[in-house]
């Protein structure tokens, strides 16, 4: 069956499908081979500074060489086929990875200039630093405030509960939340629709008031509205936090970010400015995604 | 009867047979090309056997059941008139003394003529019931199952008939199971409500005095018979409290650290050796509580000035309290493992330490599921006997203190019904209200804890 739909593909490249495939079956059609990366990984005002960073699982080399900057106050779009590494480089990022049995990151991963690979660095200020949300929502079962309030209170961000309840409420504000739930706040935060959850989570991380915030494809489960709504929130947290999103939808990408990166089987193919990218790719590979003659 | 069995078999073979036929038949009337047929082959097979054997065994069960009953009735009606109209203790010994004979065992008075000429008519009658039972079941079977085979066309719907059947078969199965429990319970229910009636109720669940001593003779010193069950029921509360008092705590640790710490090689070794304690016989936790644990108790206070008694309440109770830790870890873990990963990775995407993750997320969101646990756990505690009888002792008294002897519902039920006793004096009829009262005590657990443990399901689903 996949078999006969690459073979399909590798003759009428024109009809292949334009959704995800696994990865095992691109690598019938391209080179195993380390890829360079073009474009410039680099940014003026970078926040975190990733060299040369390679991640295994097992056996398995997920991420290969990457090199990448996230730039202040800029959103960083991640694309790419599904299996090619985008969640695996995003954990990287506040070092989920530890939590994963079996994986190994190496390379230099520099936040404000200090490397968070040190074997020193505590993760638990990290990923205060480095916040992340998930691709379904995952508020905790508890009430709207208690997720809300769940990081400051395990960073001790507030000395008293007046200052808790500010620091919900004005996390709730800039997640576009507040109006729908201020007059539930003891309410369950799993009771929310999808849409709201997804906000509730991003409220929760920017309690934290963290410099970098990591999202795993949002809006993957979410409605149009939802979606529409959390790309605006996206725009506006712009202003103060860096954003890395990881996203399926060129649209999205295209709509929200500044600067974009390619990805395709562990290797970072392409990146660049947004516009440059989508309408100038300078990379087959790039091409050929962007253009869905494949996934 | 002796040649069941071999029934049995007779009638596995026509059934076979029908099944064999059943099916070459089959595929004559499909002319060969089975699509055709409604069902396949096999299915015809099927139903021709199950038509075979099933009429066949019910026959036959009723028979077994009924054989003996009437073979007596017509033993006693050809007995002579003065023996037939003996009191029914007398007759049923008469009776035992014509079955002797009847398998050649030794009997019990030199047998007079009357008593023989029964004993061979006793013999003539199984005879002919035997033969009767061949008959008709292997007759039946065959009825069944050439009727099943003169059915057999290809339009007819055999794989439904058979479907049918095999529910039938299965609603069957769990009818007996919940016909027994519903009986069970009944009994239970009849016998308390005659104890009752000889000890009124409120005296039973109030009392405080427990001496289950009848008088036998009226001038029998000592024996005042009192029924008071509050003894009872608090000394089984004592003895469920230390026990999870025990088995709580390091039930649940132990399961947080399976769940969450421990490295997938550690949870393959020590989940397994965990539920080992799980399959060691109560007994044994019985008479370790008893030998090791309770002097070990006595002697450890004795150290300290305590006095102890050597049946203590502690000793009983510990050991009841680690027999039920796999109980509870085992049902803790696999809470905790329900607790879906997207909140640990949210909470360790927020900078949450492990033990801040599970106590500030896990435990909350698993604490439902591990209630239920708890709770059990707690109706296993309250059941548990073994273990009491050997270690907890006889004394009913009304103590708080965990280092004297005390006694519970269940130890009671147990000595209450050994010893001689007539079946419905009180003091029998007592261990029947004990067991109503400990079956609605669990069964309310079990209903709470199920009720808790399934809302925590639906939450995550
Ligand atoms: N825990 C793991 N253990 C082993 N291999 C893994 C693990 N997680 C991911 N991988 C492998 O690493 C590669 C990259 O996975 P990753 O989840 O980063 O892909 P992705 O780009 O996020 O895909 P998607 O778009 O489907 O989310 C895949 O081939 C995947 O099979
Ligand atoms: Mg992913």
């Amino acid at each position: 069956m996949e078999a006969q739909a690459s073979q399909f593909m590798a003759e009428n490249p024109e009809h292949a499908p334009a959704r995800r495939r696994p990865a095992e079956a691109d690598s019938a059609t391209y080179d195993r081979e380390h890829r360079g990366t073009v474009g410039e990984v680099r940014s003026e005002v970078p926040r975190m500074r990733c060299t040369a960073v390679n991640v295994h699982y097992g056996d398995k080399h997920a991420i290969r060489d990457v090199s990448l900057d996230v730039g202040k106050n800029e959103v960083l779009a991640m694309i790419g086929p599904s299996g090619c590494g985008k969640s695996t480089f995003l954990r990287c990022l506040n070092r989920m990875n530890d939590t994963v049995v079996g994986c190994r990151v190496s390379g230099e991963i520099l936040l404000d200039g200090k490397d968070i690979m040190a074997p020193d660095v505590d993760v638990v200020p990290l990923r205060a630093r480095v916040g992340m949300v998930f691709q379904k929502p995952n508020p905790f079962p508890k009430s709207i405030f208690e997720n809300v309030a769940f990081g400051p209170r395990i960073h001790g961000l507030a000395q008293s509960q007046a200052e808790l309840e500010e620091i919900v409420v004005s996390s709730l504000q800039k997640a576009n939340l507040w109006g729908e739930v201020k007059d539930r706040l003891a309410h369950p935060g799993t009771g929310l629709s999808g849409g709201q959850q997804q906000r509730l989570c991003i409220a929760r991380a920017i309690a934290i008031q963290p410099e970098v915030i990591l999202m795993d494809e949002p809006c993957s489960a979410l409605d149009p509205i939802s979606t529409a709504k959390i790309e605006q929130l996206i725009d506006e947290l712009r202003r103060n936090y860096s954003i890395c999103i990881v996203t399926h939808s060129m649209q999205q990408a295209a709509r929200v970010s500044q600067r974009t990166a390619y990805f395709h089987l562990g290797d970072l193919i392409e990146v660049g400015e947004t516009d440059r990218i989508f309408v100038k790719p300078q990379h087959q590979l790039t091409e050929d995604y962007i253009t869905g003659r494949f996934g | 009867m002796t040649q069941t069995p071999l029934l049995i078999v007779l009638l596995l073979t026509l059934s076979s047979l029908a099944y064999h036929f059943g099916r070459k038949r089959a595929f004559a009337v499909s002319g060969g090309r089975i699509r055709t047929l409604h069902s396949l082959p096999a299915y015809y097979g099927l139903y021709a056997a199950l038509w075979a054997v099933i009429p066949a065994l019910l026959v036959l069960a009723l028979w077994l059941a009924f054989e003996d009953s009437v073979i007596t009735r017509l033993v006693i009606a050809s007995l002579p008139p003065e023996t037939a109209t003996l009191a029914p203790s007398r007759l049923n010994l008469v009776l035992n003394d014509i079955r002797n004979l009847v398998v050649g065992n030794i009997v019990s008075s030199e047998p007079d003529a009357a008593i023989l000429a029964a004993a061979d008519r006793y013999r003539d009658l199984r005879g002919i019931s035997t033969t009767a039972l061949f008959a008709v079941t292997l007759g039946l079977a065959a009825i069944g199952g050439w009727f099943a085979y003169g059915r057999i066309r290809p339009e007819y719907r055999s794989r439904n008939a058979v479907e049918r059947i095999l529910k039938g078969i299965l609603i069957t199965c769990s009818t007996v199971a919940i016909l027994t429990t519903v009986g069970i319970v009944l009994s239970v229910l009849f016998e308390s409500v005659r104890f009752f009636q000889a000890v009124p109720i409120t005296d039973f669940l109030f009392g405080l005095d427990w001496s289950p001593q009848i008088a036998i003779r009226a001038d029998q010193a000592g024996s005042s018979g009192a029924f008071g069950a509050v003894p009872l029921f608090a000394g089984t509360m004592l003895i469920t409290l230390i026990a999870m008092s025990v088995a709580v705590p390091i039930g649940l640790m132990s399961a947080i650290y399976l769940a969450e710490y421990a490295s997938p090689r550690v949870r393959a070794i020590a989940k397994p050796l965990l539920e080992v304690l799980a399959g060691i016989p109560t007994v044994v936790y019985g008479f370790f509580a008893a030998l090791t644990v309770a002097p070990f108790i006595r002697e450890s206070g004795g150290l300290f000035g305590l006095d102890i008694a050597s049946e203590s309440a502690l000793a009983a109770g510990l050991v009841m309290g680690v027999m039920i830790i796999p109980f509870v870890s085992s049902l803790s873990d696999d809470v905790i493992n329900a607790v879906p990963q997207s909140l640990r990775d949210g909470a360790y995407g927020m900078g949450a330490t492990q033990s801040e993750t599970i106590r500030r997320v896990i435990f909350p969101a698993a604490l439902p599921g591990i209630v239920g646990a708890v709770l059990l756990a707690v109706s296993r505690a309250i059941g548990e006997t073994m273990i009491v009888v050997m270690a907890a002792g006889l004394a009913a008294k009304l103590t708080a203190n965990p280092f004297e002897a005390v006694t519970t519902v269940t130890v009671q039920i147990v000595t209450l019904l050994v010893g001689d006793q007539e079946f419905d004096s009180p003091k029998t009829l007592a261990a029947f209200a004990l067991g109503l009262v400990l079956f609605f005590v669990t069964l309310a657990l079990n209903v709470l804890a199920l009720y808790i443990v399934r809302k925590y399901r639906e939450q995550y689903e």
